[in-house]
């Protein structure tokens, strides 16, 4: 210890006059990194690739253990759509769906992060709901209908609640360990410069842990989806899962496949929404050159 | 006596900090300064005796007491302006004037050019600048530095060493600064306070604080050879 320190003393002596490291000029901000052109036509190249796969099965009518002669073409599907889309009861479906999606991934969103930031940040909060939610996290949400029916005076109601208690865990669970691992020093630094409770959440709790919650949501609204068409297909309140049901009961399969569609390109919408949102608000985040999407953020893939 | 609870470090340590001073605080690794320093921020409790600010005890956080981390405690996602204003945040400064008053510590510790940056596009050594710049920004009474300089070569860390110098310069800050470091602090204190294992503090008077000229003046030299045995033969 002594020498070294010695040594410190000699080196340090030496520099004296040294003055402080030279500023740098500011560099431009970073280059906006954007998809190059392949990689978006090899996006869509895929996506045809896929669609011309199932065109070509169907036509074909291939039996071979899979059977596709029932299986209506991507011609026949386009027609229907395009027939569809003329009509009001595709797009009030559409817009029930997605209200009571959206309602219910509203509020566990909110509620998620409260819950979970609560049971992280206070022993008490979590001695008195942890049990309870523990309790009740490993029911699928869809196995709450009868809840539902028994609790909510409506079905628009039920769906509503069958789908945030389908978001609520996944943002609740990711929030309190988001939480839990926070760095101790930022709270510190805060507390250090007169910051009370409500600052600390504020100012370090939410935006430290927002990396991880952004994984809970993201989950979330992916799982909400499965819920809200499950749960329209069983109570039968219009909707879109309501409507690819009908159709299934009536025999009109490329109206089953329209129904599909539907869903898989609104919940493409809606989980890209989530993830652009998350990426806005952790630019923050320190990035490996080359990688640019966070490795928080689960990535969805096309339906 | 001092420490965590169920782990106390400092036992029977008497220290007294006048108004104005830089008291410096060396000690070999472990033997509780940042345990010290935390304890006079009031991030931990007093487990026995008194701790007081003006013969007040001191119990919690304080703005009047800014603390500067071993560690960088930067918040990672606010800009180096953002992070330099959030004292003024807190204590309820107007926007326009926290503005300017972070503005100006950002060009006193010479980061105006960086202050759209964030904390994680900065060097080392400017994060500890940014530190510096936010503890002195909230007009604390006083400052607790943590090896502040710590991981710092030895030419940036003596540019460090004439900024804090500088900076200190008209503030009338109180300052305790804990360092590994002999020669940092024996030129920036007035008092050294030499920690031991046990947590007793022996305090030196600094023959010629913070004058570069008298780094070989026989005064500071035998100050210095006395610290450097007193660590020798608390070393492990
Ligand atoms: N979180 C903790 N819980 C329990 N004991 C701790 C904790 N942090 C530190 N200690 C113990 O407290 C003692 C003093 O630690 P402290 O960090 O104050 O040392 P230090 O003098 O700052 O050392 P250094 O020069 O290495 O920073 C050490 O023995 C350490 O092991
Ligand atoms: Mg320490």
């Amino acid at each position: 210890m002594t020498t070294s320190a010695e040594e410190d003393t000699a080196s340090a002596g030496e520099s004296t006059a040294a003055t402080t490291a030279p500023v740098r000029p500011v560099a431009a901000a970073a280059p906006r990194r954007r998809r190059p052109w392949p990689r978006y036509a090899l996006r869509a190249a895929s996506l045809l690739a896929a669609l011309g796969l199932w065109q070509l099965l169907t036509t074909l009518k291939v039996t071979l253990w899979l059977r596709f002669a029932q299986f209506p073409t991507v011609t026949q599907v386009a027609h229907t759509f395009a027939g569809r889309l003329g009509t009001g009861a595709y797009w009030q479906d559409l817009t029930d769906s997605l209200t009571r999606i959206l309602t219910g991934f509203a509020l566990a969103a909110v509620l998620g992060v409260v819950v979970g930031t609560a049971i992280a940040r206070s022993p008490l909060a979590s001695d008195l709901l942890s049990p309870v939610l523990e309790v009740l996290r490993p029911i699928p949400a869809i196995a709450l209908v009868p809840v539902a029916i028994l609790l909510f005076p409506s079905n628009e109601q039920g769906i509503v609640f069958i789908t945030f208690t389908a978001a609520f865990f996944p943002v609740m669970v990711s929030t309190r360990h988001a939480v839990r691992a926070l760095t101790p020093v930022w709270e510190e630094a805060v507390l250090t410069m007169g910051g009370g409770r409500w600052r600390v959440l504020g100012s370090v709790v939410l935006p430290g842990a927002l990396p991880g919650i952004l994984g809970g949501l993201s989950v979330g609204i992916g799982v909400s989806w499965i819920c809200v068409i499950s749960a329209e297909m069983i109570s039968g309140a219009y909707g879109v899962g309501y409507r690819t049901w009908q159709d299934y009961t009536i025999v009109d399969y490329p109206g089953v496949f329209v129904g599909m569609t539907t869903i898989g390109l609104l919940g493409w919408l809606t989980s890209t929404a989530v993830e652009l949102a998350g990426r806005r608000l952790t630019r923050w985040l320190p990035r490996t050159e080359n990688t640019a999407p966070s490795a928080y953020l689960i990535r969805k893939g096309t339906p | 006596m001092l420490g965590r609870p169920g782990a106390p470090v400092l036992h029977g340590l008497d220290l007294d900090v006048p108004p104005g001073e830089v008291l410096t605080v060396v000690g070999p690794s472990g033997c509780g300064k940042s345990t010290l320093l935390r304890t006079l921020a009031g991030l931990l409790p007093v487990l026995g005796g008194r701790v007081t600010q003006d013969d007040e005890p001191l119990v919690r956080p304080h703005a009047d007491r800014a603390l500067i981390f071993q560690d960088d405690a930067l918040l990672p996602w606010r800009t180096v302006h953002a992070n330099v204003e959030l004292p003024l945040v807190i204590r309820g400064v107007p926007r326009a004037a926290r503005r300017a008053r972070a503005a100006e510590w950002l060009e006193r510790v010479g980061l105006t050019g960086h202050a759209r940056r964030l904390p994680h596009q900065l060097s080392g050594g400017q994060r500890q600048r940014v530190q510096l710049a936010r503890a002195l920004a909230g007009a604390p009474r006083a400052v607790l530095m943590d090896e502040p300089f710590g991981a710092l070569d030895a030419q940036t860390r003596a540019g460090m060493q004439r900024l804090l110098v500088e900076v200190l310069d008209g503030t009338h800050a109180t300052v305790v600064f804990v360092t590994h470091d002999v020669d940092e602090a024996v030129f920036l204190g007035d008092r050294i306070a030499l920690l031991d294992g046990a947590g007793t503090a022996r305090v030196l008077g600094v023959p010629h604080p913070r004058e570069r000229a008298a780094h070989d003046a026989a005064a500071t030299v035998a100050l210095r050879r006395q610290v450097l045995e007193s660590l020798g033969s608390l070393g492990t």
